[in-house]
This record gives structure tokens, C-alpha cells and sequence, in this order.
């Protein structure tokens, strides 16, 4: 589903990714973990394709094609979805305003009919108790006054309602409390299908107790510096990051 | 030009031309004295800096005629935005129509008349306010307005009155009144515990150039709230200076919301005196300009007692070459202790011709007093587009959302849901259908 290959990326002229290699397929769950400043972030914002990291080398072919030809709302529509850090608080424009137009456009792109807002509302219900979300959420403007869980939970009822090919999680766990995680683990959990993919990314081991890895990467220093299965997130909680570092420089 | 207004004075109040009572000529009488002294305002002016009002003072407008053909109900319901039910005075060319006018049953202690009218059937009360509130000593708009007090609307609430739908006053400018001039003045009085929704509504219905020159006084007396709205939608060649100017008493409260869209120049001056303790005034307003307009707006709240608050929350959207100018200021009088003010102006440009100049003044008397005030100008926030664009949004549709979205931000704190629909509705579509 994706092939990463030497991937290089800059942000303010300052090289972040120095060649990173990955692939992903169908029906797989990848944890990407690193230390701060690694690069982890990065990498998921140029799979969104944000316009202010500048990709200098390598490709990225997603689905057979070349992902970093395509704007960033031509991969959304695609199939990409990007869980933020951060999310935007949008005041003035409504959850359920803002969720129905992005739902609608991926339709339209994919040749199908827009969805009627009766029809739209039954989905929204579904999708919200996944989430464990208050409907009264969605009246309000998109992530404004949101807590910090509430934004994370936000960010899943976005990816189960536009149900993407390839979710990419940048780190969703930051700021949650346990309750917070495990309800956005569990909304993560339930959206594996056989024919999509996710890729996690996360400082912590902790999310990964509850979203399984099928393969682990650790990013320092804006390379792949170990992969693994499940396990090796276990290794780095154990033993922390400094000794995969000191390997990667030696 | 001022020899112009001169003549046009001299014309005008003979006695037989006006069904004004001796004191109100005698009122007339000294604005035009003012106006004469005063003159046109130069950028000098410190009122004035950001907004040449040469192209009116260059001009000669004629006081309006009544309007040769009739202007008809279904040329005015969008203004009133689908509402049959709301208490309205029109006025066409700055002249009462009484055939469009249609005050429905007014509830108990509710007095809604045009000027002349009320000089005989209100008399006390037009007496006590008129040409009080509004001060013309320094104002040479309101000067000029003064002069030819005429037309206009009288509102009345009595004790503990409250009126459940809206009064409208309709000012109509139509296609007969190019170079014309009105000078509407307007009386808002709500006896104590009355409560009333004042809209004022200024629009053009031909493309023409003319002067509409408008006074609103309003007086809140204990524990009455006014929520007063005025939407500015005049012809794009038009010039539009209007002022409401209003002095609260103790614990009342005032809602007001400026719109202001249309005009060539326009300049809006909303002005209150928080005169008794536990006041409340909530100063909103949004502009929206394209092409060469300026639109300015002046902001004045006197807080001269303890424990009141201001709230004021200014937006606006400039396109092309428009030019918005926000001046708000802010009294705090050394009797006026705890006192809580915010003041906030925020502009979104979205051309690189387009400019604002925001200028909060904050003059602050009392020593144990909170008050903040802000200002921002921008363009599109890039994380918000990157946001909406990697949820499949295009650009073109995620910038028209951010864009409506900014304005939507105030227009959500309009109570009054045809206002507030009909001009969310109204901006969705000016910032959807554009590139």
C-alpha cells in the first residue's frame, strides 16, 4: 500500500528526514517511536503533505502511485488521513458542518452521490458512541473549547467517519489520561479492516498496550535506526532510547 | 459643500415647511449655527484621521424629494429577512411611507410613531429627549442631522413594557434620489424594566450616489435592556455617516450590533454613557468591504460609575482596495471603580491592497479596574487550510469556509434569529461565490 524509499524532507531549510525507508501493507499496524526531535512528527506531516516541510530526496508511492505529486486534499481523498498532534480549533465552523462538507467532498471525488443530511445525522450517531463522544459536540465549532481529550477523541470520530485507506496517528496518546486513551485505542481498534493500514506514532510504549503493532521502527536522527515486531517497543520502554542511539553512532 | 446645506436651511424652515414645534425650530436653528462653525471635518481631526470625508464635503447634495414612483413591500422583504411579523416604519428617500409602514398591533405601553407625529401625540417625551442625547457642540454630522430634524422615528417603551418582536425602521433610499441627502433622526426612549429590539436598516435600492446622514438617541432607564441592531447595506456609490448615541441609567443593559456592508464611504459611531451603577454595554459589529470601500467605525463608552462592564467584539473582511478603520474608545471616569472592559477588533485581509487601521483607546481614570482590549489583522491561517485540506476539502471550498467562518465567529452572537440567519446566510454566499 506504501513504499517509502530514501525519503529526505527539510522544514526551514533545516534537514529533518535523512532518508528514511518503509513500507506498508494492507492490514498492518506500524508503530513508529522515537525520542524527541527524531523526526517522527515529520514523517507524518509530510504523508498529509504539509506545505511547510520541503521533501528534498526520495519517493513515496502510495497505492501505485506518487503520493508526493498529489495536494494535500488529493491524498485525503485518496485515503490518507492524518490524526494531529495538535488539532485546529476552527471557530465558526460547526463539527458536524465541517465533518459533512470533508465526507462529501471524498465522495465526490470517488464519483459517489453527496449524502443526504438525515442519512449523514444516522452515521454521525454511530460513529459518536465509538468515540464515546457527546452529540452536543457536534454543534459546536470544530475543536473550539475542546479539552485536550476531547480534541484527540475529535480527531478519531473525523477518521471513523471518513473510514481511510491509510490512518496515520501522530502522536494521539500526547496529553490523554488513561480513561482518554483506552476509548481512542479502542476507536482505532475497531476501525482495522483487511484492506486498510495504520501507522502509529509515539514517544511512548504505552499507547502500543492497547493498539498492537505488527511492526515497531525507531527513528533517530531522522533515520530508521531498528525494526521490529512488538517486542522491540517493549525493549525501548525498558531500556529507554539512549542505547539504540549510541548503536546507530557507532 | 456647506453654502449648500445654508440655502437648503433657509428654505426649509419657514414655519409652513416643518411640523416642528417652536422648540425644536429654535433646535434647528442653533445646529445650523453649529454645523456652519464647525464645518467639514479635515484629517486633522483627530475623530477624523483615518477617513477623508471630502467626497461628501465636495458635493452638493439636495435634501431628498418624495419618490415619483412607489417603491413596493416585495422590493423590501429581503430586509427583513422573511419576517411578517415585526413592528416596521419605512421611510423612502428620508420621507415616512405610510403605506409600507406596517406597526402591528403594538402590545400596552408601546408608543412606535414617525417624528412629525409624535411631536402631537408624545409630545413630553420628545420634548424632554430630543437633540439632548445626541450632542452636536463638537459633531458636524450630527450638527447638519440637527439642523434638519424633520423625519425620523419615535420609539417608546413605557415602565416595565416589553415588546416580543422587533421594531424595524426602514430606510429606503430608491433610484429617484440621485444626489439626494436624508438626515433621519431617530428617538429610542425605554421607560425603567422596558425591554425592546430596535432594528435600523439603511439600504439602497438603485446604484446611485446619495447621502443618507442619520442620528439615533436612545435612552435605557433602570433596568431596561435596548438591543439595538443597525444594518448598513446602502448603494455601493453611496456615502453613510450614522451615529447612535445613548445614555444608560442604572442597571440597564445595551445590545448593540453594527453591519456594515454597503456604502462607498461609510462611517458608523456608536456611542453610550454608562451613567448608573451595574450597567451593561455590548458594543458587536462586522464589516465587509470589496472593491475601493472605506468603512469606518467609531466606537465611544463612557464609563462614569462603579461596577459596570463593556464587552465590544469588532470583525471584519476586507477584499481589493477596501479600507476599514476601527476606532474604539474607552472612558473610565475616577468615580467609575471596578470597572470590567474588553475591547476587541480583529481583520481578516484578504487582498494584499486591502488595509485596516485599528486604533483602541483605553483612557483610564480609576485606579482598581479591569480592562484589556485587543487587536488583530491577518490573512487565512495556513494551519487551519492544511487542517480542513487534509480532510479531503479542497483549497478553493476550505478558504471560503475559513473566510465565512471568521465573520460567522460574531454573527453567532446576534439573539435575533432572522437577523442572525439571514446575515449568516448573506455573508456564506458573498464568500462562497467568489474565487
Amino acid at each position: 500500500m506504501l513504499e517509502i524509499k530514501g525519503l529526505r524532507a527539510t522544514v526551514a531549510d533545516k534537514e529533518i528526514l535523512k532518508g528514511i525507508d518503509l513500507t506498508v501493507n494492507a492490514g498492518e499496524v506500524h508503530a513508529v517511536m522515537g525520542p524527541n526531535g527524531s523526526g517522527k512528527s515529520t514523517l507524518a506531516q509530510v504523508l498529509a503533505g504539509h506545505p511547510a516541510y520541503e521533501v528534498t530526496g526520495g519517493t513515496i508511492t502510495y497505492d501505485g502511485e506518487d503520493l508526493l505529486a498529489m495536494d494535500a486534499e488529493v491524498r485525503a481523498q485518496r485515503g490518507v488521513f492524518l490524526a494531529f498532534q495538535y488539532p485546529v480549533e476552527i471557530p465558526g465552523v460547526s463539527n458536524a458542518y465541517f465533518l459533512r462538507a470533508a465526507y462529501n467532498e471524498i465522495r465526490k471525488a470517488k464519483g459517489e452521490e453527496e449524502i443526504d443530511p438525515m442519512s449523514f445525522a444516522d452515521l454521525m450517531d454511530e460513529k459518536m458512541q465509538l468515540v464515546e463522544m457527546d452529540p452536543a459536540m457536534l454543534s459546536r465549532s470544530v475543536n473550539t473549547g475542546f479539552s485536550g481529550g476531547e480534541k484527540k477523541r475529535n480527531e478519531i470520530l473525523q477518521m471513523a467517519v471518513l473510514a481511510p485507506k491509510l490512518a496515520v496517528l501522530d502522536e494521539t496518546d500526547s496529553g490523554l489520561d488513561i480513561d482518554a486513551l483506552r476509548i481512542v485505542a479502542n476507536g482505532v481498534n475497531s476501525l482495522k479492516r483487511p484492506d486498510n493500514a495504520t501507522i502509529v506514532v509515539t514517544h511512548y510504549q504505552r499507547l502500543l498496550n492497547y493498539i498492537v503493532p505488527d511492526f515497531v521502527h525507531v527513528l533517530a536522527g531522522g533515520r530508521i535506526v531498528r525494526s521490529g515486531g512488538k517486542e522491540l517497543a517493549l525493549e525501548l520502554e525498558a531500556k529507554g532510547y539512549d542505547w539504540l542511539l549510541e548503536e546507530a553512532i557507532a | 459643500m456647506i453654502e449648500s446645506y445654508l440655502r437648503a436651511f433657509e428654505r426649509t424652515s419657514s414655519p409652513a415647511e416643518t411640523a416642528a414645534p417652536d422648540w425644536a425650530r429654535s433646535l434647528r436653528l442653533s445646529a445650523i449655527t453649529r454645523f456652519e462653525t464647525l464645518g467639514f471635518p479635515t484629517t486633522k481631526n483627530e475623530d477624523w484621521h483615518f477617513t477623508s470625508v471630502a467626497p461628501i464635503a465636495e458635493r452638493d447634495f439636495e435634501l431628498l424629494a418624495p419618490p415619483a414612483h412607489g417603491v413596493t413591500a416585495a422590493q423590501l422583504a429581503p430586509y427583513s429577512f422573511g419576517a411578517t411579523d415585526w413592528h416596521t416604519l419605512v421611510f423612502v428617500n428620508g420621507r415616512y411611507d405610510a403605506t409600507l409602514s406596517g406597526a402591528r398591533a403594538l402590545p400596552d405601553g408601546v408608543t412606535l410613531l414617525p417624528l412629525k407625529r409624535a411631536y402631537d401625540e408624545l409630545p413630553l417625551v420628545v420634548e424632554q429627549y430630543l437633540g439632548k442625547i445626541a450632542e452636536y457642540e463638537g459633531q458636524t454630522f450630527t450638527a447638519l442631522n440637527t439642523a434638519f430634524l424633520d423625519e425620523g422615528a419615535v420609539v417608546h417603551i413605557g415602565a416595565e413594557f416589553e415588546v416580543a418582536r422587533p421594531i424595524h425602521l426602514l430606510f429606503v433610499t430608491d433610484g429617484n434620489a440621485r444626489n439626494g441627502t436624508a438626515q433621519p433622526h431617530n428617538l429610542i426612549v425605554l421607560d425603567r424594566f422596558a425591554k425592546a429590539t430596535v432594528i435600523e436598516t439603511y439600504v439602497g435600492l438603485a446604484q446611485d450616489t446619495y447621502f443618507t446622514n442619520a442620528v439615533t438617541e436612545a435612552v435605557i432607564g433602570d433596568g431596561a435592556t435596548l438591543t439595538h441592531l443597525k444594518l448598513q447595506r446602502e448603494s455601493e456609490k453611496a456615502y453613510h455617516v450614522g451615529t447612535l448615541d445613548v445614555r444608560q441609567a442604572r442597571d440597564s443593559h445595551l445590545v448593540s450590533f453594527s453591519f456594515a456592508t454597503g456604502a462607498a464611504l461609510s462611517r458608523t459611531n456608536i456611542y453610550t454613557e454608562l451613567r448608573g451603577e451595574g450597567c451593561g454595554a455590548t458594543l458587536n459589529g462586522l464589516y465587509l468591504g470589496d472593491g475601493e470601500q472605506h468603512i469606518d467605525h467609531q466606537t465611544r463608552i463612557e464609563h462614569a460609575e462603579p461596577n459596570c462592564y463593556s464587552r465590544e467584539l469588532y470583525k471584519g473582511i476586507l477584499d481589493d482596495s477596501a479600507h476599514g478603520v476601527f476606532n474604539g474608545k474607552v472612558f473610565v471616569h475616577p468615580r467609575a471603580q471596578k470597572t470590567d472592559g474588553k475591547q476587541t477588533n480583529n481583520t481578516l485581509l484578504l487582498s494584499e491592497k486591502a488595509q485596516i487601521d485599528t486604533k483602541p483607546q483605553l483612557e483610564i481614570f480609576a485606579d482598581d479596574v479591569k480592562c484589556t482590549h485587543g487587536a488583530t489583522v491577518g490573512r487565512l491561517d495556513e494551519t487551519s487550510l492544511f487542517y480542513m485540506k487534509s480532510r479531503g476539502i479542497n483549497a478553493r471550498t476550505a478558504r471560503e469556509l475559513l473566510t465565512y467562518a471568521f465573520a460567522a465567529d460574531v454573527l453567532e452572537t446576534i439573539e435575533l434569529e432572522e437577523v442572525r440567519h439571514g446575515l449568516e446566510a448573506a455573508t456564506l454566499a458573498r464568500y462562497t461565490q467568489r474565487v
